[in-house]
């Protein structure tokens, strides 16, 4: 299952075309189409603004991924984990609910690391940082092209990136307003678009 | 087809010597002595074969989930989908016959209603059980309904899934009760001639302690009536509902206002054809005169010209709005892989139906039922071709793919024709499938003597 698609275009000649490639995670819209469709609120706003996927309520009308532009909802059309024995299913799954079959499941921007930034700071008495939390995607990504952070605190990584010129968010024109953005690249030959 | 002196001016198509007593005879007769038994054992017994399939296909899918269907990314919605949009088109002609002709009191309704109600009944039916089937999680479907429960949640009234839920549930009950409230008296003349106590029992049950009193007859007509005032409207509400359930996405070709209309449109089809088999089955062609066949041609062509404006429209407006992800998706439509389904339904729903600008064959049965046929096969294809090529072509090009139907999808789309076939062959022994009673006040009105 991919909760981060990674899209692969090409441009130029065909015999020597060049190689382009664009990363997809949830874009966690804020007018989030997937959110008016499930009937059974399986999918939902969070108070920082995350669009959340509840497994134990999604009944799998698939709405949310028909809905969605970006497609990058995934569903679990048969049972995938039934044949693995418990422990493995744990060991593939250390953080997160396996899920069921019938479910919907997506990109979560990887939840389970923020609640924990957010249990140790309460347990050390220290306000909720949202800057010391890194997803996975970003955790493995080489070439560190992966920010995340708060883009409701003016000064965070994100916001400043937010305010670069090359910064355009993904099929806009829809008005989902997506949370997940990019900033376009810029190359001698023209501009292409990278994650 | 010798029924020329039948072709009667009369506004219930009937023949104007026709007594009572014969109308009676030939409607309550074969809840007696049913007159073709072997054509329908064979009727029943396919109806058996396919529900059995039916059974196995949900056995299948239960067992295993929803990717035993063809489904996958990007195509979301398949077969499921399509086949209960379908069903539900059937469904809406059958309450348009009954109920809006009641309403607009055209007596020459009362020969067909009752076979169109239970038709109406069956076709709901069919079409609500494929959305629980489709789901993901199929036992947990009536979280969708606004029940109370520990957690304290409702389900979400902006998803028009939910809507879903409670159109298809104030449809089916009010089919149910339009279609009782309206056998009530046929119902009651049944339990007086039942030869048996259990048939006496059954249908003194459903007749509700009918006695033909006066009280009794004002009360009938005024909630016949109401409910008929009650199902023309719920008919829009429920091809709205699951018109919607395309429209309030983003993906493009689904943005469509002619949808409700045009899922109604174009059903009357299945009315005709039933009409014809049922006829033939139960030696009532006296009573479902070739008028009938030929007034139920007339409405298959003016509604299929109404789908046809709907083609025509679907055409025009991408170009119109200029969008060119629309212009990409009605290309795909009628260019792309699966351009087979377009243009299937242009050649059903507009060329083949042509045919009914002649009378003789619109009073022909075999004719009639040929061109039925071609529609309802048409109106599956028109189903595929607004549903699954847009799926086909997302917005980002990269989420691009393939869509075809599984075995699965297959058994389960023709089983359902059992679940359709086994009760309804049931009706047809044990339902008087003609209101005699409104047909006996419609021809002594006629005469001016009732």
């Amino acid at each position: 299952m991919h909760w981060l698609r990674i899209d692969h275009y090409y441009q130029g000649p065909l015999e020597a075309p060049r190689s382009r490639f664009q990363s997809l995670p949830c874009m966690h819209c804020e007018q989030a189409p997937c959110e008016t469709g499930c009937p059974v609120n399986a999918t939902v706003h969070s108070r920082d603004g995350l669009n959340q996927m509840v497994y134990n309520r999604c009944i799998g009308t698939r709405t949310c991924a028909s809905y969605c532009p970006y497609k990058v909802r995934r569903f679990n059309w048969l049972d995938w984990s039934a044949d693995a024995a418990p422990s493995i299913q744990a060991q593939r799954n250390p953080e997160v609910t396996v899920r069921s079959r019938g479910v919907m499941e997506k990109c979560t921007y990887c939840i389970q690391r923020i609640s924990n930034a957010r249990t140790d700071d309460k347990q050390h008495g220290d306000d909720f940082d949202p800057s010391a939390v890194v997803t996975a995607c970003q955790q493995t990504c080489p070439s560190q092209a992966i920010q995340f952070g708060d883009i409701n605190a003016p000064a965070s990584a994100v916001s400043l990136a937010r305010r670069d010129p090359r910064h355009y968010r993904l099929l806009e024109a829809l008005g989902t307003r997506p949370r997940t953005s990019y900033l376009a690249r810029i190359e001698e030959e023209g501009a292409g678009d990278e994650g | 087809m010798k029924a020329e002196p039948l072709l009667h001016a009369t506004g219930h198509f009937l023949p104007k010597d026709l007594s009572d007593h014969q109308v009676s005879r030939q409607v309550f007769g074969p809840l007696q002595q049913f007159p073709r038994r072997v054509a329908w054992r064979w009727m029943f017994g396919v109806g058996l074969v396919l529900l059995l399939v039916y059974l196995g296909s949900v056995a299948v899918l239960l067992g295993n989930g929803v990717g035993m269907w063809g489904n996958n990314q990007p195509v979301h919605w398949g077969f499921g989908i399509l086949n209960y949009i379908w069903w539900l088109g059937i469904g809406h002609a059958g309450t348009f016959i009954s109920a809006l002709l009641l309403l607009i009191e055209r007596p020459w309704r009362h020969t067909l209603n009752r076979l169109a109600e239970l038709m109406t009944l069956m076709a709901v039916i069919c079409a609500a059980l494929y959305p629980i089937l489709h789901l993901g999680r199929p036992w947990l479907f009536y979280w969708t309904m606004p029940y109370p429960n520990e957690m304290g949640l409702w389900p979400q009234f902006k998803s028009p899934t939910a809507w879903d839920m409670f159109a298809i549930l104030s449809y089916l009950t009010v089919s149910v009760l339009f279609l009782m409230v309206g056998a009530i008296p046929d119902f009651a003349t049944a339990r007086d001639r039942a030869s048996t106590p259990l048939r006496q029992a059954v249908y003194g049950l459903l007749a509700l302690g009918w006695r033909g009193s006066q009280r009794h007859w004002a009360l009938w007509r005024r909630t016949t009536r109401v409910l008929a005032i009650l199902a023309i409207p719920l008919v829009f509400a429920v091809s709205s509902g699951y018109s919607f359930l395309l429209t309030m996405g983003t993906q493009s070709g689904w943005h469509s206002t002619l949808f409700p209309a045009y899922f109604v449109a174009g059903a009357v089809a299945l009315v005709a054809l039933l009409a014809i088999v049922v006829r033939w089955l139960l030696c009532i062609q006296s009573l479902i005169t070739p008028r009938h066949l030929d007034m139920l041609g007339r409405l298959l062509l003016a509604t299929g010209w109404m789908t046809t404006y709907g083609y025509l429209a679907d055409l025009f407006m991408p170009f119109y709005s200029g969008d060119a992800h629309e212009i990409e998706v009605l290309l795909a439509r009628i260019s792309g892989a699966h351009a087979w389904s377009f243009w299937l339904a242009i050649v059903c729903n507009v060329g083949v139906l042509q045919a009914l600008w002649w009378r003789n064959v619109r009073q022909s049965p075999p004719r009639l039922a040929l061109v039925a046929l071609a529609v309802l096969m048409g109106m599956c294809a028109e189903r595929f071709m607004l549903l699954i090529p847009p799926q086909m072509r997302d917005l980002l090009v990269s989420s691009w793919g393939d869509y075809t139907p599984s075995l699965w999808d297959w058994t389960l789309f023709i089983g359902s024709f059992g679940v359709f076939l086994v009760p309804y062959s049931l009706f047809l022994r044990y339902v008087p499938m003609v209101s005699v009673f409104e047909v006996k006040q419609a021809l002594h009105q006629e005469r001016g003597d009732g």
